[in-house]
């Protein structure tokens, strides 16, 4: 029987400690998925992971696969490049909320309309951790952050509903606190062709919590554990109560030929010339 | 280094590591773990550990180690 691979083949563990805050989820997910690369033992050689900046775009110091720390919220963009010039590598693009849906807003709603074979993982904290706690485009409406100190006026943007407008494979929700589920969609979001998001929604006790959620890391958790709701029971909520819940689970999974796919096809000579077919 | 057995489970918590954040006192389904005065977890109940490893996937600082050592 072959053994097993571990997360530690894709780990980092000679940069521990993680940079990040106490009780912050980044490391949870950064476990999820290395735990989802060993099981879907794909060698490191063969995956990159692109970031932006911010916190979660510090993750990339923690893998032994190849990384590539790009300017902030382009990490789609320099992942898009990386795939094109070697299709047969996996492309990972972590980004936090801010990073993938503000700063790189249009990067993102491109690459899903493009459908480019690259997975999306947002870790979406609700604030700009990094800097110091300002709102960003998921802060839900009327929380407080530094630049928001009365609420934010502006509604949050859905991640994945907005991934599924604009043409993504494969879209799901988890959260740090689910981690077996969080850890089998990325899996899942790692092995579909095409323009794959998994968003993460995380925990931020220093900045979110602090102003928002009275208590401590594990109050923090269990805010995210409690607005995370399956789309079963989210949809027997009634209006007011659905604005507080977050839908976990898969939420789009389809087959829409991917952008490499296509461009072989509209133009054959790039297939002779093409370094191979990808996954 | 703390270090408790029980014929079946091992588990490592790596002080150095740990940043006190509570996870796996809290959300133990068995609570294994009490807190020390510091916040540090301490092996409390190992006997009611079920090896589900959630406390070591929930620990945001790889400071967790569940080990299965009597394993046939």
């Amino acid at each position: 029987m072959a053994v097993k691979l571990s997360y530690r083949e894709y780990f980092k563990e000679e940069a521990l400690p993680l940079m990040w805050c106490a009780g912050c989820g980044n490391g949870i997910l950064l476990r999820a998925i290395t735990d989802a690369l060993a099981d879907l033992e794909i060698p490191p050689h063969q995956v990159v992971v692109s970031t932006g900046i911010g916190c979660w775009g510090k993750a990339d110091d923690y893998m032994k696969t190849h990384g590539f720390h790009g300017s902030h919220g382009r990490a789609l963009a320099f992942g898009t490049g990386i795939k094109l010039g070697n299709p047969d590598l996996h492309v990972i693009a972590l980004m936090g909320d801010g990073d993938a849906l503000a700063i790189g807003g249009n990067h993102f709603i491109h690459a899903a309309r493009r459908n480019i074979d690259i997975t999306a993982i947002i870790s979406n904290n609700f604030t700009y951790g990094m800097t110091g706690g300002q709102y960003s485009p998921t802060t839900p409406l009327s929380y407080k952050t530094t630049t928001s100190p009365i609420g934010v006026a502006e509604p949050a943007f859905d991640v994945c509903s907005l991934s599924e407008e604009c043409g993504a494979n494969y879209v799901a929700r988890s959260t740090v606190y689910h981690v077996t589920q969080l850890k089998r969609f990325i899996a899942a979001a790692i092995q579909k062709k095409g323009f794959n998001v998994v968003e993460a929604i995380n925990t931020c006790p220093t900045h979110f919590g602090r102003r928002n959620i009275p208590g401590d890391t594990v109050e923090m958790m269990n805010y995210v554990k409690e607005i995370s709701i399956s789309k079963s029971r989210y949809e027997k909520l009634d209006e007011e109560e659905k604005a507080k819940h977050l839908v976990t689970g898969e939420l789009v999974n389809r087959d829409r030929p991917d952008f490499l796919s296509v461009y072989r096809e509209i133009n054959p000579a790039a297939s002779e010339t093409g370094r191979g077919e990808g996954k | 280094m703390t270090k408790t057995e029980n014929k079946d489970v091992v588990i490592h918590i790596d002080e150095t590591l740990c940043k006190r954040c509570g996870f796996c006192i809290e959300f133990c389904n068995t609570k294994v773990y009490e807190a020390d005065q510091d916040g540090l977890p301490l092996i409390k109940n190992l006997d009611q550990c079920t090896n589900c490893r959630l406390c070591e996937l929930r620990c945001p600082d790889f400071a967790i180690k569940v080990e299965v050592v009597n394993n046939e």
